[in-house]
């Protein structure tokens, strides 16, 4: 400032003026709006808290009746509809394995497959690639009780015709994850940067090699989160396998062409009859199938963190 | 050097060098067709899904007229004369869906807007996950803790006597089915809400909170707008994944067709139908079995218009701001 005596007045006032807006502003806020706030802030809190205790109570509600039925009877006893203090889950666990290990079987290869397809093959310009990517994401979110019903009339029954038997329950379990699989794939892929597919292919390899020895082995770790988080939804699954012959109280062990059962539909039988006894055997197998639950998602949460790459 | 094109440089002495292929590469061709063959079987279960549910619903419209199906209220396939009044187990659907997203909408977008807007990333990192477990929960599991805890230790007890009918001594009823699945679909919703909240930009926030905005005002007035395609998105597939749900109604809520909203009666759902009667030994060719794909029919076109709306929703948003 070139005159500091004649702009003093002005700036001073200017600085006055300022100065009294902003503490206007700033000034504590109306109590109107504090208590607002504070209620908004408890409001949501609730929230959280309802659906926390909703997980807890669950956890705990399921602890509490399935105690007394806590032995290792559990695990070896096979079902029974009659002596609730010899049934146990033996078969039911079989089956549950085995369905699983057909469902890896399967899902893995079609899933990434098509994951691959997506990502680094298809055009995305063109409508059929487009469809595929909405098709699958409707997919996800077909009702599983919808699954069961492709399951009987087309694997069971219908064109391939395979009966009642354990393979089936497998299938119609693989269709109804291969969405999960394929989304978390895709996922996995997208997040490998192209410098890498770009120097690769500089080198002069070409596009499958590209993708077998620079992109898959790089996604692999979103891959397998996807995987395991799949195959932890299908152990949970029960709807779709009371369509495809998952019912009944399988006394021997199940082989991939016998009848069969699951853990899951095993413990709804239990869960739908009056008697305490078998209530508790419901809620046990709750517990057991919520631990192998946990451990399973944890691990994938465990290998997310631990092999995520930041490029 | 000339700009001829590929191949078109020779080096001193020896033979033109192309920087084409070799031979052909039928190898990489079939690999590509045999990607393409995994993408494409989406699609062909989709079209077995469609396929499986047509043949038997025009069976079972030869014998009952369409009409009578979409209109009549009373679903009563074991009595002589059977009744099909598929409005009789819509209504048991719809009870149990209304009860559930009435609990769980404001459970989850409260949930999402505390997660996005309220909590310190701490809190917001132990939270998430815990949610997630939520969501990894089997529906039996659910299903089991509906009927034999929140039916008899929550609802019984805290219910205002003979209110719509009374709820004491019932052994299933709709709320119960309905607070199950409303537990289900709490983290459903408050996971893609909380998405679609934390993509819109923070310029927007400092915006707000430059012109004297309060942080309510700001969580309500500016990023909730802005993130409404998501969050419409996340109720709409919540309720799709409402109404596909079998075992938590079927453990809950009871198996008796009721054509009513009244959260202390017991209905059926299409889902628990088709789940009681499929079943065990049923006849294949039987009007029941046929009866079974139909409701299908109307389930699968009821979710697929619920799936289509949200994935486009979603889309929107990601559009927008990502």
């Amino acid at each position: 400032m070139a005159e500091p005596g004649s702009a003093a007045p002005r700036t001073r006032l200017a600085t006055a003026g300022a100065k009294a807006t902003t503490q206007a502003m700033l000034r504590d806020q109306p109590r109107r709006d504090v208590i607002r706030n504070t209620a908004f802030a408890g409001l949501l809190l609730l929230a959280v808290s309802i659906a926390l205790a909703g997980l807890i109570a669950l956890l705990v509600q399921a602890f509490i009746k399935g105690a007394p039925a806590l032995s290792t009877d559990l695990i070896t006893n096979p079902p029974s509809s009659i002596y609730p203090e010899k049934a146990g889950f033996r078969t039911a666990i079989l089956g549950s394995l085995e369905l699983i290990a057909g469902v890896i079987l399967f899902v893995v290869p079609v899933g990434v497959g098509a994951a691959i397809y997506l990502e680094e093959y298809a055009d995305k310009t063109r409508w059929w690639n487009r469809m595929i990517e909405v098709n699958i994401q409707n997919l996800a979110a077909v009702p599983s009780i919808i699954y069961g019903i492709l399951g009987l009339a087309f694997i069971v029954r219908g064109p391939l015709d395979l009966g009642f038997i354990l393979i089936a329950g497998s299938l119609t379990l693989a269709l109804l994850v291969l969405p999960m699989v394929i989304i978390a794939a895709r996922e996995a892929i997208r997040a490998v940067p192209d410098s890498i597919r770009q120097g690769s292919l500089a080198l002069g390899a070409t596009k499958w090699q590209t993708v077998r020895s620079q992109v898959l082995p790089a996604s692999i770790p979103g891959i397998a989160t996807g995987v395991i988080l799949a195959v932890s939804r299908a152990l949970g699954e029960t709807a779709p396998l009371l369509l495809v012959g998952a019912t009944v109280f399988v006394t021997f062990d199940p082989t991939p062409f016998s009848d069969y059962s699951a853990l899951p539909v095993q413990i709804f039988n239990y869960a739908v009859q009056p008697q305490d006894e078998f209530q508790a055997l419901a809620a046990a197998g709750i517990i057991l199938m919520l631990v192998v639950l946990l451990a399973m998602n944890s691990f994938a949460i465990w290998l997310r963190n631990r092999y995520e790459q930041r490029w | 050097m000339e700009a001829t094109g590929i191949g078109a440089t020779e080096p001193a002495g020896g033979p033109p060098r192309r920087l084409q292929a070799p031979g052909r590469r039928y190898g990489e061709k079939a690999i590509q067709g045999l990607l393409a063959a995994c993408g494409i079987l989406s699609v062909v279960t989709t079209t077995a899904i469609v396929i499986s549910l047509i043949g038997p619903t025009i069976g079972f419209f030869e014998v009952v007229p369409v009409g009578d199906f979409l209109f009549g209220t009373e679903w009563t396939p074991q009595f002589e004369p059977p009744s099909f009044g598929v409005l009789g187990i819509v209504a048991g659907t719809l009870n149990v869906t209304l009860w559930g997203m009435l609990f769980a909408s404001p459970i989850g977008l409260g949930s999402a807007i505390y997660l996005s807007e309220y909590a310190r990333p701490r809190v917001r990192k132990t939270i998430k996950p815990v949610l997630e477990i939520l969501a990894g929960i089997p529906t039996v599991a659910i299903g089991f803790f509906a009927a034999s805890f929140i039916l008899p230790e929550i609802i019984q007890p805290l219910w205002p006597g003979e209110f719509l009918g009374g709820a004491v001594g019932k052994p299933f009823m709709a709320l119960a089915g309905g607070l199950g699945i409303g537990l289900m679909i709490v983290p459903i919703i408050a996971s893609i809400s909380e998405d679609a909240m934390s993509a819109v930009p923070n310029g927007l926030r400092e915006g707000a909170y430059a012109m004297g905005a309060t942080k309510m005002k700001v969580a309500t007035r500016v990023v909730f707008p802005a993130a409404l395609s998501g969050i419409v998105a996340s109720i709409v597939l919540a309720t799709s994944r409402a109404v596909g749900e079998t075992m938590i109604v079927l453990l809950a809520a009871g198996s008796t067709p009721n054509f009513t909203l009244n959260p202390v009666e017991a209905v059926q759902t299409m889902t628990a139908y088709i789940g009681v009667t499929a079943t065990g030994d049923i006849g294949t060719g039987t009007l029941d079995y046929k009866s079974v794909f139909a409701v299908g029919t109307v389930l699968f076109v009821l979710t697929l218009a619920m799936n289509l709306v949200s994935i486009s929703l979603v889309r929107k948003y990601r559009e927008v701001y990502e």
